[in-house]
């Protein structure tokens, strides 16, 4: 029963940074804005995260220090594409191409030194309860943020006000200036808390997930997490789902490459036939399966065109200036 | 961004070395990595190697680099613009930067061209490597006697030569302690992500594996070590102010002394192209300081560390290939051209080798 404790709590901490980066960003895209730049916004979050927790000697500074620097860094971002009206795509990747670099610089000093970790929750009684204990009551505070802000997002955008024009600004920004409503001001929220929450992802990756500087330690999780936005057909539910099959299939290959067949020679057909074959795969198609799984859903979503149409915001990407 | 900075700074010092007031030419060395300074991994210790090259020899070198250069054919544009820059010796300490490197050598044949773990060399350029699998049959001989449960995990990367000779170096290492050891293999197909690094250090950790190895670059795995109360071995450099508690030792890549001992052979025109792959005996790897295991154990580490530079080689007979047949005869030494093309398992591992 440990085993899968421990595998459970190892998918959490992978599907963490992935939900939050996610979530954020899906807010952004609901306001139409499509920002390429989570990449950038998550390492500039983990060398911030890093190093404000490092020179200051506590890792909760350190998590403030990540979002206030996603979201300044976002502001880059918003102030090129929703003031100055420029190519959102072409922005987006300029952005991470930036974070990436400026991170590597910043962070020269900090390579190679041990970094503070933030605290597991530790509620006395229950955290030690048997095999809930731990999965509840025992893992680390961005946990309990993200999953906090899943629900926080789910209500905001369907059932506040201000995330309803917020939608309405998404699916036709002309409609809602028509109306009267401040279109690059909800914009610039929207991005702004999707560069907070990339920052808060940074910081769960330097300060919990790896207490450590190195550069691109992000390894591609910004874009993941922007394919999780579409896997999710930007609902907020989706997106979680979507980052713990994510991680319970990176974490499950990497199981099955470890595990020993002999001990399950007496189990069950049913149960040794699936490992064997995994088992026997090549690593390499193993680790290329939660990008596989993530085409294969897209696909499955595409199929139906008219779903997608209602799903996807309608003036995702497209520049908006008042004038025109 | 940084690469153009640093261009901008290359091409300012060759600035000043045309200025007047310059009255002594200084030496220049140049390094080219695949990798970025910062990744306290490969492409780090090669650049300590550098800052020693520096400190040797003070104002008399001068020395420039490039990082974050890809492998393939378009690194013959670094190697071209180093050479360009006035670089008289260059250092290229990536495998892929092989044939790039190979075609700049033959058009600037005034500057000696260096090449990390390659193959091909020419009048002008040599290959220099690391006997890494003599490191790894240490930590294997360490792992079997510190292993409770006789099952060490290795988070690997790619299934080329060089690893996969690592690994049957580490097992023939345990072996030589335990017969029955165990080893747990997981392919992670990167060389850096601490964050899946970390995963595998979990998941091998949560199937019973008591010790950790790895042949990819971050420290993560060991943090993972120091955390659950276990151990594992630092990666290229000394990782232990990141698991104090948990690393047993570490082979170090120190290429200090080396890249010293060619600067001073190319400014005193005795450099020659050669073919080195040295090991313990040139220390160009050495063991970090033993911590967590006893006196006895690192005593007798160090005693095999004295046997290899005595000339003793790990991979020596009899040895069985993981499918039976044997391979290398009661006291047969493998030699160099195997183990660079090295694609098969030694008996007693139980993983199949991704093709």
């Amino acid at each position: 029963m440990d085993i899968w404790v421990s595998i459970l709590l190892t998918i959490a901490t992978a599907a963490t940074p992935l939900l939050i980066a996610a979530i954020g960003e899906l807010v952004a895209e609901r306001a139409g804005v499509l920002n390429l730049g989570v990449e950038g916004m998550m390492i500039m979050g983990a060398v911030g995260g890093f190093g404000a927790g490092y020179l200051t000697g506590s890792p909760w500074i350190g998590v403030l220090a990540a979002i206030v620097i996603g979201v300044l860094f976002s502001l880059l971002f918003a102030f090129m594409t929703l003031t100055l009206a420029t190519n959102q795509v072409a922005t987006g990747l300029s952005l991470t191409i930036l974070g990436l670099g400026l991170s590597g610089m910043l962070g020269t000093s900090f390579v190679g030194l041990p970094g503070q970790r933030l605290p597991n929750l530790d509620i006395p009684g229950l955290t030690s309860l048997p095999v809930v204990g731990r999965l509840l009551f025992g893992q680390d505070p961005i946990f309990y943020l993200s999953i906090a802000l899943v629900i926080a997002v789910t209500w905001f955008l369907f059932r506040s006000r201000t995330g309803l024009t917020m939608r309405a600004i998404g699916d036709s920004h002309t409609s809602a200036h028509a109306l009267g409503i401040s279109v690059i001001g909800y914009r610039y929220l929207a991005v702004m808390f999707g560069g907070a929450c990339a920052g808060l992802a940074g910081a769960h990756l330097s300060l919990v997930y790896t207490p450590q500087w190195v550069e691109n330690m992000s390894a591609g999780r910004g874009w993941i997490a922007l394919a999780l936005v579409v896997f999710a057909s930007w609902r907020p539910w989706r997106v979680l789902a979507g980052a713990y099959i994510f991680g319970a299939i990176w974490i499950g290959q990497l199981h099955v490459q470890a595990i020993d067949l002999s001990s399950f020679a007496s189990s069950s057909w049913f149960i040794y036939q699936p490992i064997a074959l995994i088992k026997s795969l090549p690593s390499q198609f193993l680790s290329s399966l939660p990008y596989l799984a993530t085409i294969v859903v897209l696909v499955l979503i595409s199929r139906n065109k008219r779903l997608t149409m209602m799903n996807t915001p309608a003036s995702l990407a497209q520049p908006f200036v008042p004038e025109r | 961004m940084k690469k153009t900075f640093v261009g901008l700074m290359a091409a300012a010092a060759a600035l000043a070395l045309t200025a007047p007031v310059q009255a002594q030419e200084k030496f220049k060395a140049c390094w080219i990595y695949v990798g970025s300074i910062g990744d306290f991994g490969f492409s780090f210790q090669h650049d300590q190697g550098r800052l020693e090259v520096e400190k040797e020899f003070g104002d008399k070198v001068e020395t420039a680099y490039l990082e974050n250069v890809s492998e393939g054919p378009d690194a013959a544009r670094s190697f071209e613009r180093m050479a360009r820059d006035g670089c008289k010796i260059i250092f290229g300490t990536s495998f892929g930067f092989m044939d790039a490197e190979l075609e700049v050598a033959k058009k600037f044949p005034d500057v000696k061209f260096e090449h990390a773990t390659g193959f091909k060399t020419s009048e002008n350029m040599g290959v220099y490597n690391i006997r890494f699998y003599e490191g790894r049959y240490v930590s294997g001989q360490i792992a079997a006697k510190q292993s409770k449960a006789g099952v060490a995990g290795y988070i690997v990367s790619f299934p080329i030569p060089e690893v996969v000779m690592g690994i049957n170096a580490f097992m023939l290492g345990a072996q030589s302690v335990n017969p029955d050891f165990k080893l747990k293999i997981v392919w992670i197909n990167s060389w850096f992500d601490p964050g899946k690094e970390a995963d595998a250090a979990k998941a091998l950790f949560d199937q019973g594996a008591d010790i950790i190895v790895q042949h990819t670059d971050s420290t993560a795995p060991l943090q993972i070590a120091q955390e659950r109360g276990l151990h594992g071995f630092g990666q290229a450099a000394d990782m232990v102010k990141f698991a104090p508690q948990a690393q047993l030792t570490a082979v170090v890549n120190n290429w200090g002394p080396y890249y010293v001992s060619r600067v001073k052979a190319a400014m005193d025109g005795t450099w020659k192209a050669e073919n080195l792959w040295e090991g313990f005996k040139d220390n160009i790897i050495y063991m970090a300081p033993y911590t967590n295991v006893p006196d006895e154990v690192a005593k007798e580490a160090e005693a095999t560390v004295e046997k290899i530079k005595g000339g003793w080689n790990p991979y020596t007979g009899p040895i069985t290939k993981q499918d039976g047949s044997e391979w290398l005869k009661e006291g047969e030494v493998a030699d160099d051209q195997t183990l660079l093309g090295m694609n098969f398992y030694i008996k007693g591992i139980d993983d199949k080798l991704p093709q």
